[in-house]
């Protein structure tokens, strides 16, 4: 019964490529890294250039730098503890026990990156009262929203590479409650992730801009920026500066865990999360 | 979901038959030949001068632990990697020099290879739509390919809606689809559940043997490969060490690893006489070996089924455990010096047998394989 | 595999040692009660959200319809809010972020597959790195940002100064970083590493075993992202792109720094209300402006959405 369609003949391509691998020299790859690179490092050379590495130095002797330093130093902190004391109990519950809310909890922790902070603030100084408004710390609490979308991200990684349900589970049959349990059992394992949304808080709090300077508040990014008005060298070496240590300070983060992991047997870390928009100087 | 997979399933099609021999008439079968295939990574030999012939028709298993190089040369074989010397030949000619996409065969991957874009029906068709085949003519080859594996009524149903066993099935329909010269298997039934595996099995040999494609099929579950292959080849550390049909690599495997590999193994501490022969058990035996023997203490490998044992006081072991499996019962027995052996027995004997009794284990006068011992 | 010796298990289990569990899971009663201890886990970041997020939302929902002398329902705040100069705000805004997400979107794609996909030594030191430096870059903006590419393509700058040495002269060409293409090129310094970090997991979720399958199966490269890896990665790229839009759309002190205004952009007009700059009678524009931005982006987000569902139905 000819129901079958004949199938054209396939003969194998009588010029036989000498069995390289195919595909193994991947020129697109290196152009578009080549580009990428040349687009991202030529403006921090031309800024520099311009700048001159002599105004590292006088950075952190200039008027007001050690203040707004501090200030924006304990504004991270406050952000990490509420932050932490907020994100890690929700995230592990939210994928205990209501895995299906792990899709709304995404969307909703995505929106500061979407809101503007300019409108963000505009409202914030509508509605807090007095009392919480002049003081420093209404911005920390604020930052603790900016930065909920790296917190979340970084947390359900890390939960999401380990066996929370099971881990629990196991704890609880041992006779752990709920504080061991998540001291004890599932922290030590969120190490990575902590620490990766640690370093970006603080890479937020060091650099958001547009809230601090709207609500008055001379942080450390506001400062630059102020400063820069007088000397712009300093400020743009202190920046570039910034820049550069928090991304050394990244690279040690993520080879260090990865080291580690390997020795329990996992594979590469890196610091999958989502960054907070542009900071230093803005926002 | 699985309930519905039977394996009446498969066979119930009509066309299949047409099918079988219009696949069969074109081809007149493929023959395969891997000839000294090695493959090096940094220190680690995933392949050492391996060989196979796979004659038209014939289904061989590769069989192994992970990392044996068993997968390795499959892919060699597909396409998606190159060994570092040796050649593949289909048909007595090298395709080496052939991209993965041009080497006709058809594949199935472990699992989740199904294109989640495309429902059931599109996948099925992808290879024919590669090779320029018209859209209804296609698209009718493809329903006719659902059908035999069962699954006609799931044309439309998107990747993600189908269970494992489903899945499996249709990128069988898919492979099939392009009447490939060689079917490729990389260990297809290790994602599903046991009952999904067995029923599947069956459905892949089947329509391999009506098709009448050669197929190579990579697995590390000897139960699959003993019931499905035409010829299994067990390898070890990217060397073949047996290749053999599976009632001969059961009965008279060639080196210990296949003997322990394959089955139950029972290690018996033995002494090597003169003239090949060893003795066991207070028995003396014809022996014979795949392993060098040096001048070390040797092991004798025995099956359970090949062993003898009834109640004696004043035997040479005691009975420590039973484990009834139906018609027989298998025996763990403790020997004097202090070897453990399990001897199957008929279950009626056995009930003679509880733990703790003295019994007397001993050997029929047959061949036994030896080993030098392992430390 | 060989040696499963079967063992017929001794008989009865033991439960764990003194097993305790969450008090809060084991609440007995009615149903409702137990939904409700349920969902009361996330009361704490509830609250939280709403406090510091809706709240200040709400008030921005409300103002804008305040006149802000009479304290009265209006409708003026809007009006103003939807013509003339802030009308043009909201373009020029709107026309930026298509050019400052889509580009870099695109390059973003290329380069977080190029890290992907990369095999051999270095390769996971190249992906380390990129994904460092995305972390720091996408953080990186406003008045250094501007600076850097002053310094470097600034009309006395260092690349420009290069380019017309060899016979480029690009301001000729009309280019400059204070106009819309300027900004935008500023802009995919942050958006471009933003874009590589969201979309590296939807990589992730590619199988080789689909490549190879359509491989075996006769596709050449063409062939597969035509049928099978463009079509599963498009959801995700969409949804990718709405973020960079959006994230466009909120930038604020790189745009104040390059432009001082002489670009209209909606977010630094609103800025402009906070700093005093206003017309008496229109103090409360500034939320109509917000409430403008508010709803833009909860469309945006809604198609976020939307295209998420849809990569998650394939990619997971």
């Amino acid at each position: 019964m000819a129901a079958v369609v004949t199938k054209p003949a396939q003969a194998p391509a009588p010029a036989a490529t000498p069995g390289r691998r195919r595909g193994s020299f991947p020129v697109w790859r290196w152009v578009i890294l080549l580009i990428a690179a040349v687009y991202f490092l030529l403006p921090l050379y031309a800024a520099l250039r311009f700048a001159g590495l002599k105004a590292f130095g006088t950075v952190f002797t200039s008027p007001g730098f050690v203040p707004a330093l501090w200030l924006s130093l304990r504004l991270a902190a406050v952000t990490w503890v509420v932050s932490m004391a907020l994100m890690i109990p929700t995230t592990v519950y939210v994928h205990l026990r209501m895995p299906a809310m792990r899709r709304l909890l995404e969307s909703v922790t995505i929106l500061p990156i979407v809101i503007p902070p300019v409108v963000l603030i505009i409202g914030v100084l509508q509605v807090m009262p007095l009392s919480l408004r002049a003081s420093v710390w209404m911005l920390g609490l604020e930052y603790v929203i900016l930065a909920m979308p790296f917190a979340y991200r970084a947390l359900d990684a890390g939960l999401r590479a380990i066996d929370v349900k099971t881990l629990t589970e196991a704890s609880n049959s041992l006779g752990g409650g709920l504080f061991t349990t998540l001291w004890r059992v599932l922290l030590p394992n969120l190490r990575t992730a902590v620490i990766s949304a640690t370093i970006l808080i603080v890479a937020l709090v060091l650099g958001e801009f547009t809230m601090a300077s709207l609500a008055l508040k001379e942080t450390f990014p506001v400062w630059i920026v102020l400063f820069d008005q007088l000397n712009a060298n300093i400020s743009v070496s202190a920046s570039i500066f910034a820049l550069v240590v928090t991304w050394v300070f990244l690279m040690l983060i993520t080879v260090a865990a990865t080291r580690q992991s390997r020795r329990t047997g996992g594979g590469e870390v890196t610091l999958f999360t989502v960054a907070p928009r542009e900071t230093i100087g803005n926002l | 979901m699985t309930a519905n997979e039977t394996t009446a399933d498969a066979t119930k099609s009509a066309k299949g038959v047409a099918w079988a021999g219009a696949a069969g008439g074109e081809h007149g079968g493929t023959s395969v030949s891997l000839r000294g295939l090695t493959r090096v990574f940094g220190a680690t030999r995933a392949l050492d001068e391996m060989s196979l012939e796979i004659a038209p028709g014939e289904l061989v298993a590769l069989l192994g632990p992970s990392g044996c190089g068993k997968t390795t040369a499959l892919r060699i074989v597909a396409g998606f990697e190159f060994a570092d010397s040796g050649e593949v030949l289909i048909d007595g000619r090298d395709v080496s020099g052939i991209p993965a996409s041009r080497r006709d065969m058809g594949m199935v991957f472990q699992s989740y290879s199904l294109f989640p874009n495309m429902h059931a029906l599109d996948n099925v068709a992808f290879g024919l739509r590669m090779r320029k085949v018209g859209g209804a003519d296609r698209r009718k080859r493809a329903a006719e390919l659902l059908d035999m594996v069962g699954l006609a009524p799931q044309a439309g149903q998107y990747p993600h809606q189908l269970s494992g066993g489903q899945q499996q099935r249709v990128a069988l329909a898919r492979a099939l689809a392009i009447e490939p010269r060689v079917l490729l298997l990389d260990e297809p039934l290790s994602a599903l559940d046991a009952k999904v595996r067995l029923q599947l099995r069956e459905q892949i040999r089947t329509l391999q043997q009506r098709l009448g494609t050669t197929t190579l099929f990579v697995t590390h579950d000897q139960e699959e490969a003993l019931s499905m292959a035409d010829r299994v080849g067990v390898m070890r550390a990217g060397r073949l060490e047996q290749v053999a049909d599976p009632a001969e690599l059961y009965s008279r495997p060639a080196t210990a690893f296949v003997a322990e590999f394959v089955g139950t193994m029972n290690r018996l501490p033995a002494e090597l006489g003169g003239a090949g022969t060893v003795t066991v058990l207070g028995t003396t035996v014809p022996a014979h070996s795949g392993d060098p023997l040096g001048s070390g203490p040797v092991d004798a490998l025995i099956r359970p089924e090949n062993l003898t044992v009834k109640a004696a006081e004043g035997g040479n072991g005691i009975v420590t455990n039973r484990t009834f499996l139906g018609a027989v019962t298998r025996v763990a027995v403790r020997l004097s010096g202090d070897t453990e052996v399990s001897v199957d027995v008929s279950s009626a004997v056995a009930l003679e047998m509880a733990p703790g009794t003295a019994v007397q284990v001993g050997l029929p006068v047959a061949p036994v394989l030896v080993t030098p011992r392992s430390s | 595999m060989a040696d499963m010796t079967d063992t017929v298990t001794a008989p009865g289990s033991h439960a764990g040692p003194g097993a305790r569990r969450f008090p809060f899971l084991l609440r007995p009663g009615s149903n409702r009660a137990r939904t409700l201890a349920r969902y009361g886990g996330l009361a704490p970041f509830v609250a939280y959200v709403l406090i510091f997020l809706i709240i200040p939302l709400v008030a921005i929902i409300k103002y804008a319809f305040v006149d802000p002398k009479t304290n009265a329902f209006t409708w003026s705040n809007i009006d103003i809010a939807v013509h003339g100069s802030y009308l043009h705000g909201f373009e020029q805004s709107l026309e930026l972020s298509l050019i400052a997400s889509v580009i870099p979107g695109v390059f973003g794609l290329l380069i977080a597959y190029a890290i992907f996909t990369a095999r051999g030594r270095g390769a996971a030191w190249l992906r380390q790195t990129v994904i460092t430096a995305s972390g720091v870059f996408a953080n990186f903006g406003g008045v250094p940002l501007a600076f850097l590419f002053i310094a470097s393509f600034g009309s006395v700058a260092l690349v420009t100064g290069w380019l017309s040495d060899i016979g480029l002269n690009i301001y000729s060409w009309g280019f400059s970083l204070y106009t819309m293409s300027g900004v935008a090129l500023v802009y995919m310094y942050f958006q471009i590493p933003l874009m590589i970090l969201i979309m590296l997991p939807a990589l992730e979720g590619l199988r080789p075993a689909w490549r190879e399958a359509a491989e075996n199966l006769g596709a050449r490269s063409w062939d597969y992202w035509r049928h099978v890896g463009g079509p599963v990665l498009l959801p995700s790229f969409m949804s990718c792109v709405m973020l960079l839009f959006g994230s466009a759309l909120a930038a604020y002190a790189t745009a104040e720094a390059l432009t001082s205004g002489t670009i209209p952009l909606t977010s630094i007009q609103i800025g402009s209300f906070l700093n005093g700059n206003v017309i008496a009678g229109q103090q409360n524009v500034g939320y109509a402006l917000s409430l403008g931005m508010v709803v833009i982006i909860a469309i945006l987000m809604t198609c976020y959405v939307l295209f998420q569902r849809r990569a998650s139905k394939w990619l997971r």
